[in-house]
């Protein structure tokens, strides 16, 4: 039971880091290799407003998503667009939007070095939580509840919605959601930001339980992409049972077998997916 | 790659140019320093290493500059970044070296960088006094590299300041035999588990858990766990920073009630006390300082007014002493001479903030604070080797 406790709870942690890089990956078909950095900059502004005004990260974080929503949007809008305008293929806009974001981490490390190069370390609901028998952090478990939250409300948003029919619409094809009348580029855009938004969402919470760095971006990039490769591209529901399953798999493996290999095991499964079911478990076939 | 200057250093320069008809005794002495500005060890180098740096810079070229060839000339400290990567390092060394023609350089943070990058420092002869290196190859990298000081201790040192510490507490019934021990599973954390795991034996103690994780584990819940059901008596972990973090909140939350709790880098910072508050009482960590001398009192309180934040409690003293032996050592020999400054180094004892430091034949400094335990918002040096004036170890009660 604990295992399966703290393997959800990891799980949670990693949905939220990994929703964002979903959409914008998925939707507006831009591997954002930023995305780990915009996390930690939601978690340097968690810990600044708790530090400095005694803001709770669950206030923060209210502020925090449409900065993060307004911030995307402008980055996708004249940084990226250029991008996908020019690009001949799918192909194409892969290896730029890579170069493109790989520049753009190593601007918002430079920012958030010269902000606040030492740890972002604070105490927030680092308090003991009795659940189903085991003792959970307080902390990882309001994490694991957001992040349950952000992934229902995602769901359902673009499961049940008429604009969040049109982003899974360009989430399959872009070529033929234009030809439905579906404004792709506005649509790129909104998924773009709403996936920011979720990821510095994500940042805030993570920095309660994990001390963070200007530099510990790159980390949370890797873990996302390994997920979003893992779930399949641009599908919500897969990106949120892999991270289900990486926690678990982490957590039992740790628990029961050795704590020094987590690492293999999650790099296991990941192999075994990528050759097993190349396109992702929720992955629609080869795009 | 990113050129960065003190702001100082860099008015200096700036004046210089602007009175270029100025004698050009004035010419600053240029210090060389590959910083890990970003990457994972910068979090470390921004408490430990830069605000010194910054301090030091400051307080020289506030009496005018380093005295040599019998006039003042004011230091000038020029910075790359290396990312927290080795070949990235090597190649700033030697752009330093090659094209900034620096005088002097300082000494990189972390152990594997001050090896990684030994022999580039040892072609062009800069003495390089390495603080933030911990190692059990002193000797056979001083053999190798005449040029490399160390000041902060051996592997073996640092891990005989441990088992002291808790062959004290055990001799003062304080805990058992019984020790749960946990690594990175990263050179350091590696390295110091090794030679622990035999020390503790030697010592008579059981190590009852046994396990290492990767660096960068999000969650170490399940490491608390298992120390926790093995039932120690004592915890120690050679830990790295997010990790000391992450595993005293965990022992917070599973109330491992232990009587000794050690966790290796960061337990020094301020920013630990800073997180934990009150709770870390009696925790016992690396380093630790004597903080009631008047030369320590004097440099806590220089730190804090220049930079506008407290120094750590363990490396952050012994780094300014290294710039401070650069410095006498500059000002003893009286020129700009690379060779001489390292003998003068060799041979010569240094007053600086920890006190006096002189180097063996090895060119080791067996001067140093191994353990340190906080204590009212102090982290008071409970080990040490060579100077002999740290104060026994108490019990940690609880985590209230």
């Amino acid at each position: 039971m604990d295992v399966v406790i703290s393997g959800l709870l990891l799980g949670g942690a990693y949905a939220l880091v990994a929703m964002g890089l979903n959409l914008q990956y998925g939707v507006a078909r831009i591997m954002n290799l930023a995305n780990g950095e915009l996390l930690v900059l939601g978690g340097l502004a968690a810990f600044w407003a708790f530090v400095s005004f005694g803001l709770s990260p669950l206030l923060t974080l209210v502020i925090v998503a449409p900065l993060a929503f307004v911030g995307s949007w402008a980055m996708y809008r004249l940084l990226l667009r250029p991008l996908v305008r020019r690009a001949k293929s799918r192909g194409q806009l892969e290896v730029d939007s890579i170069l493109a974001t790989f520049g753009i981490s190593f601007f918002l490390v430079g920012i958030m070095v010269s902000l606040r190069a030492e740890y972002f370390a604070y105490s927030f609901l680092a308090t003991p939580v009795q659940l189903l028998g085991t003792t959970v952090a307080a902390n990882r478990l309001v994490a694991a509840l957001i992040a349950a939250a952000i992934a229902g409300a995602l769901y359902l948003w673009l499961n049940r919605s008429r604009p969040g029919m049109a982003v899974r619409a360009v989430a399959v094809s872009p070529e033929a959601a234009g030809l439905v009348g579906i404004d792709v580029d506005r649509v790129s855009a909104f998924a773009f930001a709403i996936g920011g938004a979720v990821t510095a969402i994500g940042g805030c919470l993570i920095s309660t339980f994990v001390t963070l760095d200007a530099s510990a971006g790159v980390i949370f990039t890797m873990k996302a992409l390994i997920i979003v490769i893992m779930g399949g591209v641009g599908d919500i529901r897969g990106a949120i049972i892999a991270a289900l399953i990486l926690g678990l798999v982490e957590t039992a493996v740790a628990s029961i077998i050795d704590p020094g290999l987590t690492l293999v095991a999650a790099y296991a499964i990941f192999l075994a997916v990528l050759l097993f079911r190349p396109q992702g478990l929720f992955g629609q076939g080869s795009a | 790659m990113k050129r960065r200057t003190f702001a100082i250093a860099s008015a200096a320069v700036a004046l210089s140019f602007a009175f270029s008809g100025a004698p050009q005794a004035q010419e600053s002495i240029k210090f060389g320093m590959v910083a890990h500005l970003s990457g994972p060890l910068a979090g470390g180098e921004a408490v430990t290493h830069l605000p010194n740096v910054q301090l030091w810079v400051e307080e020289v070229n506030g009496r005018g500059g380093l005295m040599v060839d019998g006039t003042r000339r004011p230091v000038e400290i020029v910075q790359y970044d290396d990312k927290t990567n080795p070949a990235e390092h090597i190649k700033a060394v030697q752009r330093l070296a090659d094209q900034d023609d620096v005088d002097f350089m300082i000494a990189p943070y972390g152990t594997g960088f001050n090896i990684a990058a030994a022999p580039i420092y040892a072609r062009y002869k800069y003495p390089l006094v390495a603080v933030t290196a911990i190692t059990d190859e002193i000797h056979a990298l001083t053999a190798k590299f005449p040029n490399m000081f160390f000041t902060l201790g051996s592997t073996s040192g640092f891990v005989d300041g441990v088992t002291n510490t808790l062959k004290t507490l055990r001799n003062n019934g304080v805990i058992g035999d019984k020790v749960a021990m946990v690594n990175v599973a990263d050179a350091f954390g590696i390295e110091l588990s090794g030679v622990a795991r035999e020390k503790f034996k030697e010592a008579g103690f059981d190590i009852v858990y046994d396990k290492s994780y990767p660096l960068g584990t999000p969650d170490l819940s399940p490491v608390m766990k298992g120390a926790k059901a093995s039932s120690p008596d004592a915890f120690v972990a050679w830990s790295y920073p997010p990790d000391s973090f992450a595993l005293t909140e965990q022992a917070i939350i599973e109330n491992l009630d232990v009587k000794a709790f050690y966790t290796a880098v960061a337990t020094a910072f301020p920013a630990f006390s800073g997180k934990f508050g009150a709770a870390i009482e009696g925790n016992l960590g690396a380093g630790g300082i004597n903080p009631n001398t008047d030369a320590m009192k004097a440099y806590r309180k220089r730190h804090q007014d220049v930079t506008g934040k407290a120094p750590d409690y363990w490396a952050s003293a012994t780094y300014y002493a290294a710039l401070q032996i650069l410095e006498q050592a500059i000002e003893g020999v009286g020129k700009v001479d690379r060779a001489a400054v390292t003998d003068y180094i060799k041979n010569n004892p240094f007053e600086t903030v920890i006190g006096t430091v002189r180097f063996d034949k090895h060119n080791n400094s067996e001067r140093y604070w191994s353990v340190g335990q906080w204590r009212n918002g102090q982290f008071v040096a409970v080990a040490d080797t060579g100077i002999g004036d740290s104060v026994a170890p108490v019990a940690k009660k609880g985590w209230k």
